[in-house]
């Protein structure tokens, strides 16, 4: 693990070191950028004048604005919540379990990942309005497009991704920890409540956050299953990138990287204090 | 018979009733997350897969019943086969600089101590945790003819920046974009990798470049190959990057499956195009893991 292959000092060391900086500088240009421009008093995205809070008040007054952030909030708590339990549920079974169709499971798992943003978004733009017209010719019943639809797809590609993560954890976990409270006459329930869990719940939140930024993240899929009836924030946000650059959208940009960096910085806070607690069984560090 | 040889021949019977009971319990864990997955995955699947054979009406409306080719004849039309393999170029493209940036990135950071490598993964974990339309934006802002890069080309003496709108910006987007996916992978690679078999390799006498040609790099194939996959799928469907950073003249293929979908509602084509795309990725997925099981 120590070895490090290069001599400090090195032309090579010092190269790479210059090419770190450079990506670093890369990632955080554009974001500082954005940062900086939104406090920005001018009509104009490029041009500074001077530092002012208004494009701010003008988010924090801006009805549309707000009922996208509340449709936001809806979707990603209800998707993140129903799929963090499926594809947790997926996870186990493909790790611990042996059954019939097992393979088949695997692949239907993975599928979602593989499949390009714009083909998912097709495939379920056409499958609720076929469903829609069914439902409608056979029961009379007519739904529309919205909270429920999206959110149906948002769980469609999260479980897929909630199982990957939880799965990771799963392997990295020494099975003989499960066989002890086996052998301690646990029950199968027990050993997973008071075993596994606990251990597993660094994948399992990851997952999760993994899940909710996916979904507070969407704009392809969404922007097909959203109907004229509920927007989310980044659909809102896209409208209004394409059809001009108004400060509003820095205001708007800003707020959504400082909600998200809080939503990294909880997680990696909450990663910490579970790894102190449960981990020091078995693991080679 | 004992009672010991009674109970051994009762064995194979005992073992496939455990095993039937496990498989049992083990469909029950898995059932709810596979119905979803059926209802809300694969017969969408199917459904896109029934549209691409179908014909439009005249009213826009799709009508089910005029079972052709069309559609996918219609791929090889010299303008839509020519929006294939300009995404597919650019996906590409994407890819290589990804991969030539990202190896020494994580190797540089798989090279640190304990400590300061956590603090440099975070700092690459942020931006990519942070919203990807946003960051899409923030380049539409730095880039724009007026914006701040410009501004200091001008101070500078020099020309007004004009890369808003071209290929080169949806380049820049895609690679700002999806560096991420590069960089984890290969880290996750090298940093699992034993280093003391390149301590041997350089024992043995082999030069800096011998060592990392024969042990460093067949070592890390797996997150080479994980990488670019992660990379080249999204570069190849992209949609927002376009959208937001390209020009109208040069159509990606994600652009050019939403407006059949919304603009032009041509749903069997539309369909078609989205197999296609399916189709190009898998084919490069499955290439890319050929070659890599045969080098490696």
């Amino acid at each position: 693990m120590s070895a490090q292959g290069l001599r400090p000092n090195s032309p090579s060391e010092r190269l790479l070191a210059t090419n770190a900086w450079i990506v670093y500088a890369f990632f955080y240009a554009p974001i500082l950028v954005l940062i900086v421009f939104s406090f920005n008093d001018n009509n104009n995205v490029g041009i500074w004048t001077e530092p002012s809070l208004r494009w701010y008040r003008d988010v924090l007054s801006n009805d549309a604005v707000l009922n996208a952030i509340k449709i936001s909030v809806i979707v990603a708590v209800i998707s993140t919540l129903v799929s963090t339990v499926l594809g947790t549920m997926a996870a186990l079974s493909l790790e611990r379990f042996r059954y019939r169709g097992q393979r088949a499971f695997d692949g239907l798992v993975y599928l979602p990942i593989i499949i390009p943003d714009v083909t998912m978004a097709v495939m379920l733009l056409l499958f609720f309005a076929q469903g829609f017209h069914f439902l409608d010719s056979a029961l009379g019943f007519r739904p529309s497009f919205g909270v429920a639809t999206i959110s149906l797809s948002h769980i469609a590609f999260n479980i897929s991704f909630v199982a990957v993560v939880v799965r990771a954890r799963l392997g990295m976990m020494d099975p003989r920890l499960e066989e002890a409270a086996a052998d301690l006459y646990a029950s199968r329930w027990q050993t997973f409540r008071r075993v596994t869990l606990p251990l597993i719940l660094p994948g399992v939140l990851g997952g999760a956050l993994l899940a909710l930024t996916l979904s507070l993240d969407d704009v392809v899929v969404t922007s097909f299953v959203a109907g004229p009836g509920a927007t989310t924030l980044p659909v809102y946000v896209f409208g209004l990138v394409r059809r001009g650059v108004t400060p509003l959208i820095n205001a708007i940009s800003t707020l959504m990287l400082v909600a998200s960096m809080v939503l990294v910085a909880l997680s990696l806070g909450l990663q910490r204090t579970s790894r102190t607690r449960v981990t020091p069984v078995g693991d080679d560090q | 018979m004992s009672p010991d040889a009674i109970v051994e021949s009762a064995r194979p019977e005992l073992e496939r009733a455990a095993r039937k009971a496990e498989s049992r319990r083990g469909l029950l864990i898995a059932f709810p997350a596979w119905a979803y997955l059926m209802v809300f995955f694969l017969v969408p699947l199917v459904i896109v897969f029934v549209y691409s054979f179908a014909t439009r009406s005249s009213t826009g409306r799709t009508v089910l019943e005029g079972w052709n080719l069309d559609s996918y004849r219609r791929l090889f039309d010299p303008l839509v086969f020519d929006i294939f393999r300009r995404s597919i170029v650019l996906a590409l493209i994407t890819t290589v600089i990804c991969l030539v940036v990202s190896y020494p990135f994580a190797y540089y950071i798989a090279t640190r101590g304990p400590r300061v490598r956590n603090v440099l993964l975070v700092l690459v974990m942020i931006p990519f945790w942070s919203n990807f339309l946003v960051r899409t934006y923030a380049w539409k802002v730095l880039l724009g003819s007026d914006g701040p890069l410009s501004q200091l080309a001008q101070a500078m003496g020099g020309e007004p920046i004009r890369l808003l709108f071209t290929n080169t910006a949806v380049l820049i987007g895609l690679v700002y974009g999806f560096l991420p996916f590069m960089v984890l992978p290969l880290y996750a690679a090298l940093e699992r990798m034993d280093w003391s078999l390149v301590e041997a390799a350089r024992d043995l006498y082999a030069s800096g470049w011998q060592a990392f040609r024969r042990v460093t790099w067949p070592l890390s194939r797996p997150g080479v190959i994980a990488g670019s996959i992660l990379v080249f799928i999204p570069a190849l469907g992209a949609y927002v990057t376009p959208a937001i950073l390209g020009g109208a003249t040069n159509v990606l293929i994600g652009d050019y499956i939403v407006s059949q979908f919304l603009a032009a509602r041509n749903q069997p084509f539309g369909a078609a195009l989205s197999f296609g795309i399916m189709v190009v990725m898998l084919a490069g997925t499955v290439i890319y893991f050929r070659s890599g099981a045969k080098n490696a």
